[in-house]
């Protein structure tokens, strides 16, 4: 089951999350580090959003998060909803297994196109 | 935004920071920076907050309520500054522990908020509990805002409903499932194709509350393996979703999971009915652990003699007291928020006569929590059904009080139809009745008051109805002596698995009977999960504690059982396409599309001719669906061991009759899809073989 790795993380209470971002043309390329979760996802939130412009063309690349909680998925959402309403698109990539797992069971990923790594996702949104 | 005064903390305990708190709603709620905390007792002395680390042994902090935070019986208390994720939380009461006065306070017992939404110790099913552990089923605090994205309910008209009784976890725990995640909620939506090419439109859950699996802990006789609560008839939280249920449950998004289940299930218009248990908790009688209501109010949570000892209507030890008005609050709240943050379409009420007893648990003739449901605001739409009888005796299939809402598991029905579909005699009229809705005991009520059904997870799988004359529950470890007795079933002249063709032959043709015989009555039909393929529990007919093959399905069944499921599969479909099986009302016995017909006849081996008579095993009725723009259809059933001759009623000239089912021809010709029947051969008479019906379209 998915739980047991990921809970095996969980319970590390690493608290590490670090985001780097850049501009590459027209995308915005968001990279986050570590874990998302309750701990970290009020001051990730608030960093990524300040990202949000009118139109942006957003590139989450996930392949460096090794766990999402509950609160970082809803974080993800609140992303999607917030470049929605500025008529934005958001592709994002490198999901590992577990989490895009947990992502699809429990409905966050039907809100996102994914793509497997970065150079898949500049592509397509260099072309939208 | 202005900063709130109400944000502010007014007092401190050693780190945290709390003020008064909100006393509504119950249970534990994200406000701003603050988690409300809100507990009813009347008869507590005091209230303490105790707060683990998730998985940690002891707790980190433990807040006793100030007496200023206290409103009436209500213990409520903001705290800032908590992390919901990490978090676990119970509540201590003290107060006066006197059994013979009802009260059974006990400060050393950590107790679950009767309001939790999301409820760890279980998450995972099966994992062994921590015998260390004081406090096994802990309250989680969990977020409220599910996107739904603007979903809404299928509102399926309640006589269009074909219902499939479901266990979560046996419907797809089977290694043959080929699902990505074996028994639990995922599992269920990567079923939605399999779901929508059987037809149904409705999955009754069983219970989905939380419960404890290992409350039961009796061993399998035959092969020494533990048995477990594998129902869940044995409600622990009446908010929280199963965790164990759930591929997501150890993180804590069950509630998230199951949501997305249901959103995609009403996307592809299947309904959502929970079968719900109110009639008793998992704390059992005197001998029962602490767990929750018993310390916070054990006088008020449940029915109790005069010397406190607990009144057993539900059969399982103890009884809630529904219709206190505390309690009573506590189910409608609970209903509610089943139907607003989860999106359930209706309930089926586990024993719900209970539901209409008083405190001292005598029958109410207006019962307020009856009259509260029914007319409730938030469950205008829902489907709200009653298992119509208790374990004391209460029995009131067609007496239920419904105000105009309750539909009723028809007891009479499943009785009466096996026993006609088996060859008994003496019920030709009742089978009549049966068939159009039950009149006789929903006459003011119309017919989708009657849930039809010829089996359901209580007692025999249809495929065993016709494998076993005896119920073989010794695996249960009770000496055979649990399950009922009278299952009016046949074996076919064998008891259990033969290789005898003609008794097997037999056996599925008796099964595809029955379906046809659920499907041409009017009413709501419902069938159990398994039966389109087959399934069989081996002649046990109570398989509450058996978390193996005696429950999970094997879908290899579909191989082995084709000619079962499709005959399932065209029998609902048959049933979707033709609006005149389908109706709230009862039949008028008269000409209502003005074709010369009345809107149902009745039928014996001779046209217009029903033999009443109490020997007679044969039946048969027309429906005119002139008045629907809908076909006539011809439903014959002979029930006798002989072939008959049945004459067929005239159809108007331009009309022919058409071949749907007849379960006496070969076996690949025993249905055919719904709009592209053969024509009969012959339009007068029609010889219909032993033990078979036949059902003829006119068009």
């Amino acid at each position: 089951m998915i739980y047991n790795q990921l809970l095996k993380s969980a319970t590390l209470f690493v608290d590490i999350m670090d985001i780097h971002s850049e501009e590459n043309g027209k995308v915005t390329v968001i990279e986050l580090f570590g874990e998302l979760d309750s701990i970290t996802a009020p001051q990730a939130q608030d960093h990524i959003l300040s990202l949000v412009k009118q139109d942006s063309r957003i590139l989450l690349d996930m392949s460096q998060v090794s766990y999402m909680s509950s609160a970082g998925l809803r974080i993800l959402l609140v992303l999607y909803r917030e470049i929605q309403n500025k008529v934005g698109k958001i592709v994002v990539c490198g999901l590992n297994d577990e989490v895009r797992d947990v992502m699809a069971i429990t409905g966050f990923l039907d809100f996102f196109h994914t793509v497997d790594n970065r150079e898949d996702g500049l592509k397509q949104l260099m072309a939208s | 935004m202005h900063t709130r005064i109400d944000s502010q903390p007014t007092h401190q305990h050693n780190n945290l920071k709390m003020r008064v708190g909100r006393p509504l709603p119950f249970g534990a709620t994200v406000m701003g920076n603050g988690v409300n905390f809100s507990i009813f007792s009347r008869h507590a002395t005091s209230c303490t907050l105790v707060l683990y680390e998730k998985g940690h042994l002891n707790p980190f902090e433990e807040i006793p309520f100030p007496p200023e935070f206290r409103v009436g019986n209500v213990f409520t208390m903001m705290v800032f500054g908590l992390n919901i994720e990490r978090i676990e939380y119970g509540f201590r009461l003290d107060g006066p522990y006197i059994p013979h006065a009802g009260h059974r306070f006990d400060a050393s017992k950590i107790l679950l908020d009767p309001y939790a939404r999301s409820i760890s110790g279980r998450a995972i099913w099966g994992e062994a509990p921590d015998p260390d552990n004081l406090y096994q089923h802990r309250a989680q605090i969990v977020p409220d805002d599910y996107d739904w994205e603007g979903d809404t309910p299928p509102n399926i008209p309640v006589q269009d409903l074909v219902i499939y009784e479901m266990h979560v976890r046996g419907f797809t725990k089977h290694h043959t499932s080929n699902v990505k995640y074996p028994g639990t909620f995922a599992a269920i939506r990567e079923k939605i194709p399999y779901l929508k090419e059987l037809g149904v439109n409705c999955i009754e859950l069983m219970p989905i509350f939380e419960f404890d699996e290992f409350e039961y802990s009796g061993i399998n006789p035959i092969t020494g393996e533990r048995l477990l609560n594998y129902w869940g008839y044995s409600t622990i939280g009446f908010f929280a979703p199963k965790a164990g249920y759930a591929a997501t449950g150890g993180l804590g998004m069950e509630g998230d999971e199951l949501k997305t289940l249901i959103k995609e299930l009403h996307r592809n218009g299947i309904e959502v009915i929970l079968d719900v248990v109110f009639n008793h908790t998992g704390e059992g009688n005197e001998m029962g652990p602490t767990i929750s209501f018993r310390g916070i109010d054990n006088k008020t949570y449940y029915m109790l003699t005069p010397d406190g000892r607990y009144l057993n209507f539900s059969g399982t030890g103890n009884t809630m007291n529904c219709n206190n008005p505390v309690v009573r609050s506590m189910v409608v709240d609970c209903l509610r928020y089943w139907v607003a943050d989860y999106h359930i379409d209706g309930f089926r009420f586990d024993l719900a006569s209970i539901l209409g007893r008083d405190q001292n648990g005598y029958p109410l003739s207006n019962p307020p929590l009856l009259e509260a449901l029914a007319h409730d605001p938030i469950l205008a739409n829902c489907k709200l059904i009653a298992e119509a009888w208790d374990a004391g005796g209460l029995y009131q299939v067609g007496s239920f009080p419904a105000y105009g809402r309750w539909a009723e598991w028809n007891g009479k029905y499943r009785d009466v139809t096996r026993r006609f579909l088996k060859g008994d005699t003496g019920l030709v009229w009742e089978m009549a009745e049966r068939l159009q809705g039950s009149p006789d005991l929903y006459g003011d009520r119309g017919a989708t008051a009657s849930i039809n059904f010829i089996t359901c997870h209580d007692g025999f799988t249809l495929y065993d109805l016709y494998t076993y004359n005896e119920k073989h529950n010794y695996a249960n470890g009770e000496g055979n002596r649990d399950g009922a007795n009278d299952n009016y079933s046949w074996n076919c002249g064998y008891e259990g698995e033969t290789k005898d063709p003609n008794i097997n032959m037999l056996r599925r043709r008796l099964i595809k009977n029955a379906i046809t015989t659920l499907m041409m009555s009017r009413g709501i039909p419902m069938i159990l999960m398994g039966d389109e393929m087959g399934h069989t529990k081996y002649g046990n007919n109570n398989t509450f504690c058996h978390d193996n093959d005696l429950n999970w399905l094997n879908w290899n069944n579909l191989n082995k059982n084709a000619d079962i499921f499709e005959f399932f599969k065209q029998c609902i479909h048959f049933r979707h396409k033709h609006k005149v099986l389908r109706s709230h009302e009862h039949f008028y016995h008269q000409d209502r599309g003005e074709s010369g017909y009345p809107d149902i006849s009745w039928h014996g081996t001779r046209a217009w001719f029903a033999d009443w008579g109490d020997y007679v095993l044969t039946l048969a009725f027309l429906l005119d669906g002139s008045h629907v723009d809908d076909d006539m259809i011809y439903f014959a059933m002979n029930m006798h061991w002989e072939d008959h001759i049945f004459e067929i009623p005239a159809l108007p000239s331009e009309m022919l009759w058409h071949v749907f089912v007849n379960t006496s021809a070969n076996a690949w010709q025993h249905i055919h899809p719904p709009g592209q029947e053969p024509v009969l051969d012959n339009q007068q008479f029609i010889n219909i073989g032993a033990r078979s019906v036949v059902v003829l379209v006119g068009r």
